[in-house]
């Protein structure tokens, strides 16, 4: 479960956290575009690694590494797939070239999942639910997203609990075959949707005992505005987008097999 | 038998839930653990499985070391039965929920059939044989979490909250199946701040508070001790409570059960008619 600990928000406070979240999701729709337009692992390489600072700069590098961990398994599978289909695919030849295509993919995940992890752990529920009420969403769905990412913790734990409820009655998660083990997580997942849904209808019961939504124009405590690290963040999300898109468009990336060939 | 040698549990939040529990469980003893919200009972009660293991010390069950083997070897002879049953229901219908640990652990068609019969009929729950677990009700769906753990009949039986949403003629069942249990020489473990429950089965109690045992001892002195039981924030049951404040005619103090109370009780009127 250790994939959800990267998404778990944790109240401190650093440079990172204070900046205004609809520019950060900005940021990190940016590092998603300039990722898909890149195939080749060179570059993908630059992207992992530009956005080591911020995880420093946030000082959450623990929980990052965790959700890194986390990601390991998808990322296992993703590589393997992607090799083995693209190298019997071309007929057995090239396997250099296979292994670094396969590396991309793996990276692009890997560079997905870390920028969406760096969001999510320095940016709170509450805040997240502002960005988006002030970007004028109706506030049923500001409300409905930020309760979603307020319970992925919840639903983390329990998925652990239904793990021990099922284990104490003799089910072995690591048995059988491969097909096998997929099955083995009914008994897991079954429980995990049923209880998240009765969780949800009981949920809105209670909301609307209490009046949910009975005044008709809520207005806010706390209001977001820009600041100056807001700024340097648009700029520095323009440059990385300018940049891939110009590299992109009128370049030609070298292989790392061709770059390490030419030096022997 | 269950050993536990000064165990510490710390999660991986840093929560400190066992400060150095040390206790033994004998084969066939009847344990209530006892304790206020976040004690540590349910977490001192997951390491009777294997589900936890101690960060330091070490618990052993029947002279195996819980680090030694699997939640599934363990779980054929300890049964745990969850505090909230919505974590393990996922059957289409209460018999094959039941029937579910029964297939993991290798029983026989024949058997499974006849465990089966023997717990639905014991928790009242033939008529929803085929009916799916997630129609029934709050304390019908704790009965089939109850049941598919019975049916396999551990050595040793744990129940976290038991008792919680059950009425009166399930309670009364509960009580009637453990001290069966308990003439079986099985061990059960219960969990619960009921305790008009509990001092109507009169087990041992251990009494947990802040990752400690504060109290452990027979039910009748436990349970009529008010300094022990204010800071583990239990109150004494009724009958307890009446003899507290009676003291002053020369009752006796430990009284639990209504029997006895009686016959105290009736004493004493005999007593003042002379
Ligand atoms: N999965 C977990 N992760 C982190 N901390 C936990 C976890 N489960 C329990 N704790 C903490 O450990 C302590 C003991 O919890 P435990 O569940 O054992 O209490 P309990 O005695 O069973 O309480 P209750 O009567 O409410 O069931 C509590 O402080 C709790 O917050
Ligand atoms: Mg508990």
């Amino acid at each position: 479960m250790s994939v959800f600990d990267g998404l778990k928000f944790r109240r401190v406070y650093s440079p990172i956290h204070n900046l205004d979240p609809r520019i950060k999701f900005i940021y990190v729709c940016a590092i998603f575009v300039a990722a898909i337009i890149f195939w080749e692992l060179l570059p993908l390489i630059i992207l992992f690694l530009i956005q080591v600072p911020f995880v420093i700069l946030a000082g959450v590098q623990r929980q990052w590494l965790r959700s890194m961990r986390g990601a390991a398994f998808l990322a296992t599978i993703i590589f393997s797939t992607n090799f083995i289909f693209s190298f019997i695919g071309a007929g057995y030849v090239d396997p250099a070239y296979y292994l670094e295509y396969a590396s991309a993919m793996t990276l692009r995940f890997i560079v997905l999942i870390e920028s969406f992890s760096v969001f999510f752990l320095t940016t709170s529920p509450d805040h997240l639910g502002l960005a988006l009420e002030q970007t004028r969403i109706p506030y049923e769905f500001c409300f409905a997203f930020t309760t979603a990412v307020r319970f992925v913790p919840v639903l983390a734990e329990e998925a652990q609990t239904i793990m021990d409820a099922q284990k104490a009655r003799g089910l072995e998660l690591e048995r059988g075959n491969f097909l096998k083990r997929i099955r083995n997580y009914i008994p897991i997942l079954i429980p995990l949707i049923v209880s998240a849904i009765r969780r949800s209808l009981e949920l809105a019961e209670a909301m609307e005992s209490r009046a949910w939504g009975a005044t008709e124009n809520r207005t806010n405590l706390y209001v977001l505005k820009m600041h100056r690290g807001d700024f340097v963040l648009i700029a520095v999300t323009i440059l990385i987008l300018a940049v891939a898109i110009y590299i992109r468009l009128f370049f030609g990336i070298p292989s790392l097999n061709e770059l390490l060939g030419s030096f022997s | 038998m269950i050993e536990a040698k000064n165990v510490y549990f710390t999660y991986p939040n840093d929560v400190e839930a066992l400060k150095g529990v040390s206790l033994t469980i004998k084969n066939g003893e009847f344990v209530a653990i006892m304790g206020e919200n976040g004690a540590g009972k349910t977490t001192l009660v997951k390491h009777f499985n294997g589900l936890l293991k101690p960060t330091t010390g070490t618990v052993h069950i029947d002279g195996v070391n819980t680090t030694k083997v699997s939640v599934a070897t363990l779980a054929r002879n300890v049964g745990f039965v969850f505090q909230n049953p919505d974590h393990q229901l996922f059957s289409e219908t209460v018999e094959e929920e039941i029937a579910f640990a029964l297939k993991n652990f290798g029983f026989k068609e024949k058997i499974i059939k006849r465990r089966l019969t023997w717990a639905l009929n014991l928790l009242d729950l033939t008529k929803y044989r085929k009916t799916s677990p997630f129609m029934l009700s709050g304390g019908e769906r704790k009965r089939v979490a109850l049941a598919s753990v019975l049916a396999w009949n551990p050595k040793i039986l744990m129940l976290d909250e038991p008792t919680i949403g059950q009425d009166y003629r399930q309670k009364e069942k509960l009580l009637q199946f453990i001290l069966q249990m308990k003439a079986q020489r099985k061990t059960v473990i219960i969990v619960t701040h009921d305790v008009e429950f509990v001092a109507e089965c009169s087990p041992r109690i251990l009494l947990m508070r802040k990752g400690r045992i504060v109290a452990d001892g027979e039910a009748r002195k436990v349970l009529t001790n008010p300094e022990i039981l204010t800071q583990a924030s239990i109150v004494p049951p009724q009958i307890t409570q009446i003899f507290l404040q009676l003291s002053d005619f020369q009752l006796p103090k430990e009284v639990i059960d209504v029997y006895k109370a009686r016959e105290k009780l009736l004493n004493l009127l005999e007593a003042k008619a002379k």
